[in-house]
């Protein structure tokens, strides 16, 4: 079948640049600096493919992603800070108690349309923020001191799990389920499908690999604090999505990987990066109004003849 | 009522605010038949697909289904009771394929979990295959497999329609309603498609309540015709009664002068 020939290609390429990252870092040509930048790019990956289901698979329409990486950040760093437990536990437990969140959060708000989910989701996202703002147990504003435990090999199993189980439920009974939500609701109803059930599965699948992304995110990095999750976070993963096509998983990593990169060279003038997305944002939507993909993933530009939607 | 009675309304109505969009209306529909409903703009025929789907629940009155009493339940779970439905406007899904339109609706011929598809567990590619299979002998039926991987907005309007149609179908119902399937078609594909809706009817044993504005179609194809006006029932019968019926050509002649 056409779809796991791309799978083993896409587990190939995988492999391939594992393999060469890795020995350069093994060599010594990538150096710490360049390591982190693989590693952050590997997060927004991933924060970038969780959205994505929310919003270009279900059509729901979610500003507050940041809040379950927050979620996953702490619960993982509280795991493997304060109860000593080993770091694939510590990731798991941080992206188990998102996904839970995900649950909690979606089942009602999941019921609203439009502008309404999205205050909904936006202000989820400040209270989570506000909590962990104010629990002396987890440092407070102050934030809480995390050793850095995540290595390359972590961050790029990450981005390989979340993009292969993504992916997986799109190009199935399952997403196609999700994907006529985003295209006519009514008609999807009307169809025999779930709408709510779907909406709260995509949502909570986007939730657990956004809890995921936080967890390794903790680790990466000596100290995590709450002003790293405020809405501006939120609004970085939405530009990824919007950036690299609605309904895109290939445009949305595309996206993350290319603004990881502006981030990276403009490192020394942070004032100026909100700049540079607004105005790449303005002309993106301006000349190309579906993001970069559209709707199209990256492999069907290698077919021939018309292809569209999904294949199984 | 003969034990073979499928759908039954007693007495229903709605209310938007305080517009009686559809009052009193009592219907049935037997297995196998194909029953016209008519009316002219704005009288609640698109209202009364919307009560009986499970779109809007009813303020007053009764449907039942098959037996069982359908209030409260949600469209996907009326659907999965046994009717599928086409609307007035149609609504496809535009960025998918249309193969992929039919296999949502073909979504509950497989029982594949979420989890086997995401670890790809032999349920899922049987499941899979399966619902590939199906929905190509719907396309088949309707002339749209050379299609199959175009995207649906891509069609060309009457072809559209059709799809709709094959849609309907692959979400397996006892009873389909069609919402105006023949709005803004030729005459030739009107007929085309009257002689489509005959043959599916036969081969997949469908009982139909159809939706026409044009009264001079349904009255070619129905068994039986409801006519209504003004969110009331005036008249039912065969095509005949309905023809020389007063009040019926009374809400028709009226209409045209408001044209
Ligand atoms: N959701 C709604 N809210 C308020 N009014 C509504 C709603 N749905 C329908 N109506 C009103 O109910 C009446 C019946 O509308 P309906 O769409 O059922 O007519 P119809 O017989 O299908 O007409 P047409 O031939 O134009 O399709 C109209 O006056 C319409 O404006
Ligand atoms: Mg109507």
């Amino acid at each position: 079948m056409k779809k796991s020939k791309a799978f083993w290609v896409f587990s190939a390429l995988a492999l391939v640049i594992y393999a060469v990252v890795q020995g350069l870092i093994s060599s010594g040509i990538i150096d710490l600096y360049y390591q982190n930048i693989l590693v952050q790019m590997c997060i927004n990956i991933m924060l970038a493919v969780s959205l994505h289901i929310v919003i270009g698979i279900t059509g729901q329409f979610s500003i507050g992603h940041a809040g379950f990486m927050a979620v996953g950040a702490y619960f993982s760093a509280i795991a493997t800070m304060k109860l000593g437990l080993p770091l694939p536990v510590g990731l798991a437990l941080g992206a188990g108690v998102a996904a839970l969140a995900g649950l909690l959060v979606g089942l009602p708000t999941l019921r609203l349309k439009g502008d309404y989910l999205a205050i909904a989701t936006l202000g989820f996202a400040e209270i989570i923020r506000i909590i962990f703002l104010n629990v002396d147990y987890v440092g407070g504003a102050a934030g809480m001191v995390v050793t850095n435990m995540t290595t390359w090999t972590y961050a790029f199993a990450g981005v390989v799990i979340t993009i292969i189980v993504i992916s997986n439920f799109t190009n199935s009974r399952h997403g196609r389920g999700a994907i006529s939500i985003r295209e006519d609701e009514i008609a999807a109803d009307a169809m025999g499908i779930n709408t709510t059930y779907y909406k709260v599965v995509a949502f909570t699948i986007g939730s657990l690999f956004a809890g995921l992304a936080g967890a390794i995110y903790a680790h990466n990095f000596f100290i995590i604090q709450p002003t790293t999750f405020n809405f501006l976070k939120s609004f970085d993963i939405l530009i990824y999505v919007v950036l690299g096509g609605l309904g895109s998983l290939s445009g949305s990593v595309i996206a993350a990987i290319f603004l990881t990169m502006v981030t990276a060279f403009l490192a020394n003038f942070p004032e100026t990066r909100m700049i540079i997305y607004s105005l790449v944002l303005i002309l993106v939507m301006l000349y190309r109004p579906t993001g970069l993909m559209g709707t199209k993933e990256i492999t069907s530009l290698f077919k021939f003849g018309k292809k569209g939607g999904t294949k199984p | 009522m003969t034990s073979n009675l499928l759908l039954k309304a007693e007495n229903v109505g709605i209310q938007f605010g305080g517009l009686k969009a559809v009052q009193n209306v009592n219907m049935y529909l037997n297995q196998g038949e194909l029953v016209g409903l008519i009316g002219p703009n704005g009288a609640g025929k698109t209202t009364t697909f919307n009560m009986i789907t499970g779109v809007y629940q009813p303020t007053v009155g009764a449907i039942t289904f098959a037996g069982r009493n359908l209030k409260g339940l949600k469209p996907y779970q009326v659907t999965k009771q046994g009717m599928s439905r086409t609307f007035q406007n149609i609504r496809l899904f535009k960025d998918l394929s249309v193969l992929d339109n039919v296999k949502v609706a073909n979504h509950n011929i497989a029982k594949h979990s979420i989890v086997s598809s995401i670890l790809r567990l032999p349920s899922h590619f049987s499941g899979e295959a399966k619902m590939e299979q199906e929905s190509i002998e719907f396309l088949k039926i309707f002339g749209l497999d050379v299609y199959k991987d175009e995207m649906a907005k891509n069609l060309p309007y009457g072809m559209q329609r059709r799809l709709e149609i094959a849609r309907a179908l692959a979400a397996k119902p006892k009873l389909l309603l069609l919402d105006e399937p023949a709005a803004g078609m030729n005459p030739q594909e009107t007929h085309d498609l009257m002689e489509l809706i005959a043959f599916i009817r036969k081969e997949f044993n469908l009982t139909i309540l159809l939706i026409e504005h044009d009264m001079h179609l349904v009255m070619g194809i129905c068994e039986r015709i409801y006519v209504l006006d003004h969110g009331q029932l005036i008249a039912d019968g065969t095509a005949e009664e309905i023809r020389n019926n007063p009040k019926v050509i009374e809400a028709y002649l009226g209409e045209e002068v408001t044209d």
